[in-house]
C-alpha cells in the first residue's frame, strides 16, 4: 500500500512538486526532496507533526519563502503549467493561487469587509464583479456579513479563520493552499471551516491543498493524502487507504492496535524519494 | 516668589489681558504646527507601509523646493514647473524602489535606516550639482499665490493674518483630507494599510510590494514639494531647511511613528505650545529661542509617561 502512485489520473494536476529541496538561511536544510500533485478539482491533503516542513511546502508553492530568506535549491513547481519560481507572489495570486497562512493573519486594524476587499487586490474585472463575490463570501459566510464592519482584530477566531478564507477567494482562486485551518478552534468550528472548504471544492470548483495535524478531519474531506516527516514524504495515497493503514492509525489517528508498544518496535520511515516522473 | 508668579501668574494675565496678541500667537503656532505635521505625515506613511524610519524626508523637502524652484529658474514657466517636480518626485521614487529598497528587501531595519542615509547624501550632491547650492527665492508670486494680509481687530486690539499662511493652512488641510479619504475608501489606501498591519499576509493575498513602495515614497514626495513651497516662502530655499525636518522627530515620538491622526495632532500641538511657550515664557524667563529645543524637551517628557507616544497605533491583542 505504501507504494502505491496517485490513482487520479496524473495527467491533469493543477498542480505538481517535483522533488523540491527548500533550504533556510543558506544552511538549514528543511525540504529533502519533496514531490506531490494535486489534481485538478482535488482536496489533497499534506499531513505531518509540527516542524515537518508542512507550512514550507505550502510557502514554496506561493512564493512566500523570501520573505523569510528561504530558497527553493532543487527541483521545480508548476502551476497549471507554468514555473512557479519564476513567478512573484503578486503574478501567482492573479493566476489564481493563492495561500490562507497559518494563524489567519487577518490586517487587524482593518474591518472584516476591507480585508475582504484586500484579497481583490489583482483583480481587474471591474467593480461590480467584485462586488458580486463580496456577496457571494457573505452567502458561504454569513457571520462575517453581520461582523462586517468589526474591526478584524477584535473578531473571535474562528471569524479570523473565516475573514482569511473569505479574502482568499475575493480573488477568484481556482487552487488554495490552506494552512493548518484547525489551528485554535473549537472542534465544532473546524468541522464548520471543513464543511465550507468543501462546499467551495464542489460549488467554486476551487482545488485546495490543505495542510493539517488535525489527521482524523483533514482525512474526512480529503480525497487524496500525502504525510510529511522531517522534510520527505513517508507516505501517501487516497485518503480513505491512509485512514485504514494501521501506522496512519497508530501515529496519527492516535488509535493504538493493542495496549503499549516497546520503544523497539516503534517504526521510523526510511528515506523515500519519488523522483521527477 | 518672582520666578513662581512668572511661571504660575503672569503669562496667563498676559494671554487675557491681551487676547488679540494671544490669537496672533496661536495662529503662528498652527501655521508652523501645520507644517510639522505634513513632515511628520510624510515618515508616518513610510514607516507603516515598509517600516523604514526615512531619513530623507527632510532633503526630499529641500530637493523638491529646489526642483520647483530651479526649473523656474531655468526658464520653464512656473505653472509648468509645478506638475514637472511632481514628475521628478514620480521618477525619485521610482528609482528609490528601484536600487536602494529592493535589493534591500528582507534586510534588518538597520540597513535600511542607513541606506536612507545615503539617500539623503546622494540628494544633496545631486541637487547641488543640477540647481546650485545658493539660496533661492520661493516662487509664490507666480504661483499665484496671494501674499498680502488680513487684519482684524477682535476685542478692540489687532490680529493680522498673512495670507500665504491662510493659503498654506487651507492647502495642508485639503491635501491631509484627501490623503486621508484615499487611505480609507480607495483600494490603494487599503492595500497601504494592509502592509502596514501585517507584512506577509499582504504579500500572499498578491499585494504587489513594489507598486506600493512607489506609491507610498511619491505620496511623501508630494507631501515635501507642498511642505517645500510653504516653508519656502516662508524662509527661502535652501538646504538649511533640511533642519525642520527634525523638528518632525519629536512630533513623531509624540504621535507615535505609525499613526495619521497622532502625526497631524502631534503637529499642531507641538507648533502651537513652542509658540505659546516661546512667547509667554521663554521670552520672559529664559532670554528667548526656546523654539529650537522646546519640542524635544517636550517629547522626552511625553515619552517618559507613554513610551508608545500619545496616538501609538493600539496593539490589538485577544484574551
Amino acid at each position: 500500500m505504501h507504494g502505491t502512485e496517485p490513482a487520479i489520473d496524473p495527467a491533469t494536476p493543477i498542480l505538481s512538486v517535483n522533488n523540491i529541496e527548500v533550504i533556510y538561511d543558506h544552511v538549514i536544510l528543511v525540504l529533502k526532496g519533496v514531490s506531490l500533485t494535486v489534481p485538478q478539482g482535488g482536496i489533497t491533503a499534506l499531513l505531518g507533526a509540527n516542524g515537518a516542513g508542512k507550512t514550507t511546502t505550502l510557502k514554496a508553492i506561493s512564493n512566500l519563502l523570501h520573505a523569510e530568506r528561504g530558497e527553493v535549491t532543487k527541483g521545480s513547481i508548476v502551476f497549471e503549467g507554468n514555473e512557479v519560481q519564476a513567478l512573484s507572489p503578486n503574478d501567482l495570486v492573479r493566476r489564481g493561487c493563492i495561500q490562507v497562512m497559518e494563524g489567519r493573519h487577518c490586517f487587524g486594524h482593518l474591518t472584516v469587509e476591507d480585508n475582504l476587499m484586500t484579497g481583490a487586490f489583482t483583480r481587474r474585472d471591474g467593480k461590480a464583479a467584485i462586488r458580486a463575490d463580496l456577496d457571494l463570501v457573505y452567502e458561504y459566510f454569513p457571520r462575517l456579513k453581520v461582523r462586517r464592519s468589526s474591526l478584524a482584530g477584535y473578531t473571535s477566531g474562528g471569524e479570523q479563520q473565516m475573514t482569511a478564507i473569505g479574502r482568499a477567494l475575493m480573488s477568484r482562486p481556482k487552487m488554495i493552499l490552506l494552512d493548518e485551518p484547525s489551528m485554535g478552534l473549537a472542534p465544532q468550528l473546524v468541522e464548520e471551516i471543513f464543511e465550507i472548504v468543501k462546499k467551495l471544492n464542489e460549488g467554486q470548483g476551487v482545488s485546495f491543498l490543505l495542510a493539517e495535524q488535525n489527521t482524523n478531519v483533514a482525512l474526512r474531506f480529503a480525497k487524496y493524502g500525502y504525510i510529511l516527516e522531517s522534510g520527505r514524504i513517508v507516505l501517501d495515497g487516497e485518503a480513505s487507504a491512509l485512514r485504514e493503514n494501521e501506522d496512519v492509525k497508530e501515529f496519527y489517528l492516535g488509535v493504538a492496535g493493542e495496549g503499549r508498544k516497546s520503544f523497539k518496535d516503534v517504526k521510523h520511515y526510511k528515506r523515500r524519494k519519488r523522483w521527477l516522473a | 516668589m518672582n520666578l513662581v508668579e512668572g511661571i504660575f501668574v503672569k503669562p496667563f494675565q498676559d494671554m487675557f489681558g491681551a487676547p488679540d496678541f494671544l490669537i496672533q500667537v496661536l495662529w503662528e503656532g498652527l501655521v508652523a504646527g501645520v507644517l510639522y505635521a505634513l513632515i511628520a505625515l510624510g515618515f508616518v506613511l513610510i514607516y507603516k507601509s515598509s517600516r523604514i524610519f526615512n531619513f530623507a524626508q527632510g532633503i526630499m523637502v529641500v530637493f523638491a523646493a529646489l526642483t520647483l524652484v530651479g526649473l523656474y529658474e531655468k526658464g520653464v514657466p512656473a505653472l509648468l514647473a509645478l506638475p514637472l517636480t511632481l514628475v521628478v518626485m514620480f521618477l525619485l521614487a521610482v528609482a528609490i524602489e528601484r536600487v536602494v529598497l529592493r535589493p534591500l528587501v528582507n534586510q534588518p531595519d538597520i540597513i535600511l535606516f542607513m541606506a536612507t542615509i545615503g539617500i539623503t547624501l546622494f540628494l544633496i550632491g545631486f541637487g547641488e550639482i543640477i540647481f546650485g547650492g545658493e539660496n533661492k527665492v520661493m516662487i509664490t508670486e507666480q504661483l499665484f499665490i496671494p501674499t498680502g494680509s488680513f487684519t482684524f481687530e477682535p476685542f478692540g486690539g489687532f490680529v493680522s493674518i498673512e495670507q500665504k499662511d491662510l493659503t498654506a493652512v487651507v492647502g495642508a488641510v485639503l491635501l491631509v483630507a484627501g490623503l486621508i479619504l484615499f487611505l480609507n475608501k480607495s483600494k490603494m489606501g487599503r492595500a497601504i494599510r494592509a502592509l502596514g498591519d501585517d507584512h506577509q499576509a499582504a504579500l500572499s493575498v498578491g499585494i504587489s510590494l513594489s507598486t506600493i513602495w512607489v506609491l507610498v515614497w511619491f505620496i511623501a514626495g508630494v507631501i515635501a514639494l507642498a511642505t517645500g513651497i510653504v516653508w519656502g516662502a516662508r524662509a527661502g530655499v535652501s538646504f538649511a531647511l533640511e533642519v525642520i525636518a527634525f523638528k518632525a522627530l519629536p512630533v513623531l515620538m509624540l504621535g507615535g511613528l505609525e499613526s495619521v491622526p497622532g502625526a497631524i495632532i502631534g503637529g499642531l500641538a507641538i507648533g502651537i505650545l513652542e509658540k505659546l511657550f516661546e512667547i509667554y515664557w521663554g521670552q520672559p524667563l529664559l532670554g528667548g529661542n526656546t523654539e529650537t529645543w522646546f519640542a524635544f524637551v517636550f517629547a522626552l517628557i511625553v515619552l517618559l509617561f507613554r513610551p508608545q507616544g500619545l496616538f501609538g497605533e493600539k496593539i490589538i491583542e485577544r484574551v
